[in-house]
């Protein structure tokens, strides 16, 4: 398989709620950033594809309004994934594959300020026998959390620990919004439960926010930056769609698709999961073998940062750019999709 | 690195103005095991992946329903993706599943399109009102229509042209057992119908659709065996911008240069001439004689003779839409991917009344948004 | 002649009957809301239950629980009820068979109107609020729907971008503005946060434009919909403003539609200065300036 990897990215730093801006100025600072830290312009570009979901604002075709934002002109090969940005990075891995173009640019993008998030969650369930009940995905991460605790495979401060090593690992990232040092006993006291046992430390902030990825074949990736991040395996699962009809404390969809792509076959030194939830970060980490050598969200992870639709791109960006700087050999990025982790796709980058 | 890709099984459901009788899930299912069957498989066991495609989430009020669908496709333990390309999307849907095959990923890949427009109201989910944009005009209809009327005044064109198409197609659509609508009208009743957005009469516009539609696409040894598959010569998208200032919103450049592109592919240098048939994205008639000279097979300006010299008929020489087309069938989602799929029926031999005699290579369409999306596929009876 | 005679008399009399084993377990049954048959010899499931079959044999003595639902097989429509049925309002006598049953019954279907009804339509039971032990604890069936109501209900914001924001400030003052791209210095209406020529916004200084233009397409709308402006007939169509390189898209009036043509000089025509707010609704519509029609060749880049 032709090698493909990952040259550059670029974020809109994440914030509660960012000023006025539509889809295309969510967009065309991202494109522009990323492009150019890969020292190309939109003409360089094969292939174009973007992840969003029009619930978000309750409108139908934001991905259109974001084309508005690039230079299409003339017209431009492009796709797009109503599903976080993660898998139109995949889609865009697929197409490069084909070896008639050498690059892709990937962006997704999300606002978390403009609807009720929990309940626009609610409306990814089943719609005859959950969406009726308003199950917010705040209410549904809980019942993953507890089946966690009643399993005995984690506690409330193994929740806590998680936030706080996330946040405190957020205060070097640029682009993460709730970052500083917290006290895990002091989060347990004073933070009335959400639906227990999630306290808001350990459920992810709402953001708006914006990446960009520039993706690129071969040697016209080793021409582009020093050192690429090529993706060695992704691959993605899905699960069923009733949490009845699955153990919530396990992500076999992760497992399989860590499987395929040899997460195991390797030192793994950096890993970026895509877990909203504090509780979702241990159920990923068994799923994916990492041992406590692994130096797992460096940039805070989506519990720092949560853009819906783009967090999961993000955390591809963020496991490349520990690559290109030098600072991990082999990473692996991750991303879910739906309810208690319904989802699930994991990558393995290498530098060379 | 290509592999060969074929369409060994193709399946869609009887569409209809409202599919009370089945779940959203069920008319999926229903696509789904026609094309399994069709493709020799018993279920979804030897599908490795699964590709969906659908226009808006708010149509069925699911978001994101690949997730609440996975079970019901069978692809739990499986990779499943949603594309979302508005108008176009079932072409562009078909095209990813189609590389998943020639990029030797997979064996096996369903691919389905489909819409339940009755679950809501297609006006409301496509414009609803919103703050600080007025309302102004209504449906499609409304935005395409000023554009054929400045088709009709750049080429001076035949003002019977739409009706001529709307005749046609809904004889087309009389001998395919699955569309829609199945009207027999003679030109003076299309002609009589009532105008909605002048120059568009009713009867010159697509009907509203619960429907679905599904593939199975296979690499060239899971293909072995498989009686008469269609073979993808060539896949192409283009996009460009609505807005873009003296932009030709009549023969937009991405519809061309999409067409070049999977002409190129398929080695095909004259269209009217090397393309036996061909299914084209026509929510209103008038779009048959536009989309002729955006394709190629008419000059610019010429494409309404062709339509009104009888040329596009089943059984004259250059075949558009014999299963009716959008203009019997509209389930909007899925009205891409039925072009795609009635092409590759085409080259199979397997279009029953609406056979083209002899049909190796076919044109599958879409378009979407403001004329500002394209998808494209070329199909044929003999590998690449 | 005689006189003929004639005297009101009423039959009345309240029996007790004796329900027996099958009859007297089915109406107890009913009490609890529960519904059931009972298999006969040759294996059917009759319902209502009896203790022999219509060949006389008898029954097994196995009852069977059946669903509240069941399919009208015949059915005849009251338009004036009787004092004695069981409802007073037009309704349905028909056969129902219920699901797993191999036999109907007789009951009413509360179906609104006649064109509701059909043989083959799906039909459940509607139980009175206080049971008796009787048949009219059924108190008729309601057509059942295949579809349920889902509603969505979620509350937003709308905001506005950057350079939308300014456009609607403008037109709340009045004006019309637009934005010139970096690269083609072509002229966008309103300003974008990317010009699709460029990939860049539009320049920052923005260009004021009259609010007259060139009616470039249009279309004559004559379907009604929700929320409709104007009373179809009515002309909406594509208006480049001088200087502008892109349409705006608004609706056309002033004279009689027919007279409408492609190429014609438009103004806008502003509400009173009053009921102006930061929307493009500010402008009724377009009219006619009265000027001669632009050539057709002078705006044909522009459809």
């Amino acid at each position: 398989m032709r090698d493909i990897a990952i040259v550059s990215s670029a974020q809109l730093p994440s914030v509660r709620e960012m000023g006025p801006s539509d889809e295309s100025e969510l967009v065309q600072p991202v494109v522009t950033k990323a492009l150019e830290a890969a020292g190309l312009t939109m003409d360089d570009i094969g292939f174009v594809c973007s992840g969003s979901s029009d619930y978000l604002v309750g409108r139908p075709f934001s991905f259109v309004a974001a084309i508005d934002g690039l230079k299409c002109w003339p017209p431009i090969q492009e796709s797009h994934v109503e599903m976080d940005g993660a898998w139109a990075l995949y889609e865009a891995w697929v197409r490069l594959l084909h070896g008639d173009i050498d690059t892709a640019l990937v962006f997704a993008f999300g606002k978390g300020s403009l609807g009720p998030i929990p309940d626009v969650m609610n409306i990814q369930n089943d719609p005859f026998y959950v969406q009726p009940l308003g199950l917010d995905s705040i209410s549904s991460a809980a019942l993953q959390a507890q089946a966690l605790i009643a399993a005995k495979k984690a506690t409330e401060r193994d929740f806590a620990e998680v936030a706080v090593r996330s946040r405190r690992n957020a205060m070097s990232n640029p682009n993460a919004q709730i970052k500083g040092e917290f006290d895990p006993k002091a989060i347990m006291k004073n933070e009335p439960y959400i639906a227990s046992p999630l306290r808001k430390s350990y459920c992810p902030p709402l953001s708006d926010g914006a990446v960009a990825v520039v993706l690129a074949a071969g040697d016209k990736a080793r021409s582009l930056v020093k050192r690429p991040a090529f993706i060695r395996g992704i691959d993605h699962r899905i699960e069923p769609a009733s949490l009845g009809a699955r153990d919530l404390t396990v992500s076999v969809s992760t497992k399989l698709a860590a499987e395929k792509v040899g997460v195991s076959t390797g030192k793994v030194d950096v890993a970026e999961l895509h877990a909203p939830f504090a509780h979702q970060e241990i159920i990923l980490r068994e799923a994916l073998g990492l041992g406590d050598d692994v130096v797992v969200n460096p940039s805070g992870g989506a519990i720092s940062a949560n853009p819906i639709m783009a967090a999961g791109l993000i955390r591809f960006a963020e496991a490349a750019q520990r690559i290109h700087d030098g600072s991990a050999s082999r990473a692996v990025a991750h991303a879910t999709s739906g309810a208690c982790l319904q989802h699930n796709m994991v990558a393995v980058l290498e530098g060379e | 690195m290509s592999e060969r890709c074929a369409v060994i099984g193709i399946g869609q459901t009887k569409h209809s103005e409202s599919r009370k009788d089945v779940s959203l899930a069920g008319l999926l299912r229903e696509a789904a095991f026609r094309a399994l069957a069709d493709a020799g498989l018993e279920s979804f066991q030897d599908i490795d992946a699964v590709v969906i495609g659908t226009a808006p989430d708010m149509f069925e009020g699911v978001m994101m329903p690949e997730l609440f669908l996975a079970d019901a496709l069978g692809a739990v333990g499986k990779p499943i993706m949603r594309v979302h390309t508005a108008g176009s999307v079932g072409g562009s849907t078909a095209i990813v599943a189609s590389s998943l095959i020639q990029t030797g990923i997979h064996e096996r890949v369903l691919t389905l399109a489909f819409e339940k427009q009755s679950e809501s109201n297609a006006m409301w989910a496509l414009s609803p009102a919103i703050p600080f944009q007025p309302q102004l005009v209504a449906g499609a209809g409304g935005y395409f229509a000023p554009l054929i009327r400045a088709y009709i005044r750049r080429h001076d064109a035949h003002p019977d042209t739409g009706c001529v198409v709307a005749v046609k197609d809904r004889e087309h659509g009389l001998l395919n057992p699955y569309a829609h609508l199945h009207l027999k009208q003679t030109l003076e009743e299309v002609k009589a119908a009532p105008v909605l957005w002048d120059p568009i009469r009713y009867s010159e516009t697509c009907p509203s659709s619960d429907g679905a539609v599904a593939m199975v696409l296979a690499s060239e040894k899971a293909a072995q065996g498989i009686k008469n598959p269609a073979w993808v010569r060539g896949t192409s998208v283009r996009t460009e911008s609505t807005f873009r200032a003296h932009r030709d919103q009549i023969n937009p450049q991405a519809g061309k240069d999409c067409a070049k592109h999977v002409y190129a592919q398929a080695g095909i240098t004259n269209p009217y001439e090397e393309i036996d048939v061909a299914e084209i994205y026509v929510p209103f008639s008038w779009f048959e004689p536009m989309w002729l000279e955006n394709l190629g097979f008419a000059e610019e300006g010429q494409g309404w003779r062709l339509t009104m010299d009888g040329k596009t008929r089943l059984g004259a020489e250059m075949p558009i839409n014999p299963s009716g087309g959008v203009m019997c069938t509209n389930p909007i989602g899925a009205s891409g991917m039925l072009r795609f799929a009635e092409a590759a029926l085409q080259v199979r031999g397997m279009a029953g009344a609406h056979q083209v005699d002899g049909a190796k290579t076919a044109l599958g369409h879409a378009y979407g948004g403001g004329s500002q999306f394209f998808a494209m596929w070329v199909v044929s009876s003999e590998k690449p | 002649m005689t006189e003929r005679l004639s005297a009101p008399y009423r039959l009345h009399y309240a029996y007790t009957r004796s329900t027996g084993p099958v009859i007297g377990r089915f109406l107890d049954s009913l009490r609890d809301r529960v519904l059931e048959g009972i298999r006969a010899a040759d294996g059917r499931v009759l319902f209502p239950p009896t203790e022999y079959d219509e060949q006389g044999r008898a029954t097994t003595g196995e009852f069977v629980q059946l669903r509240p639902t069941g399919t009208v097989t015949s059915y005849t429509w009251v338009n004036e009820p009787r004092p004695t049925h069981p409802l007073d309002r037009p309704f349905a006598w028909a056969l129902i068979k219920l699901d797993g049953a191999d036999t109907a019954m007789v009951h009413a279907v509360d179906a609104g109107k006649e064109k509701a009804m059909k043989v083959g339509m799906r039909v459940r039971v509607r139980w009175a609020e206080k049971a008796t032990g009787t048949i009219r604890d059924i108190v008729c069936f309601d057509p059942i729907s295949p579809i349920i109501k889902t509603p969505v209900d979620l509350n937003y914001f709308v905001r506005p971008g950057e350079h939308q924001s300014q456009y609607l400030h403008a037109l709340a003052e009045g004006r019309f503005i637009g934005g010139r791209c970096r690269v083609t210095g072509r002229v966008y209406v309103p300003p974008r946060g990317a010009t699709p020529e460029s990939g860049l916004p539009t320049e920052d200084e923005v260009i004021d434009l009259p609010d007259t233009g060139v009616l470039t397409t249009f279309t004559v709308v004559r379907i009604p919909f929700e929320g409709q402006k104007l009373t179809p007939p009515y002309v909406f169509g594509a208006i480049v403003l001088d200087g502008a390189d892109v349409p705006i898209y608004h609706l056309v009036s002033g004279i009689p539609y027919e007279q409408i043509r492609m190429g014609m000089r438009v103004r806008a025509k502003w509400k009173p200065r009053e009921e102006w707010g930061t929307t493009l609704e500010n402008i009724e519509y377009f009219e006619p300036t009265g000027e001669p029609d632009a050539p057709f060749d002078s705006y044909a880049m522009h459809l």
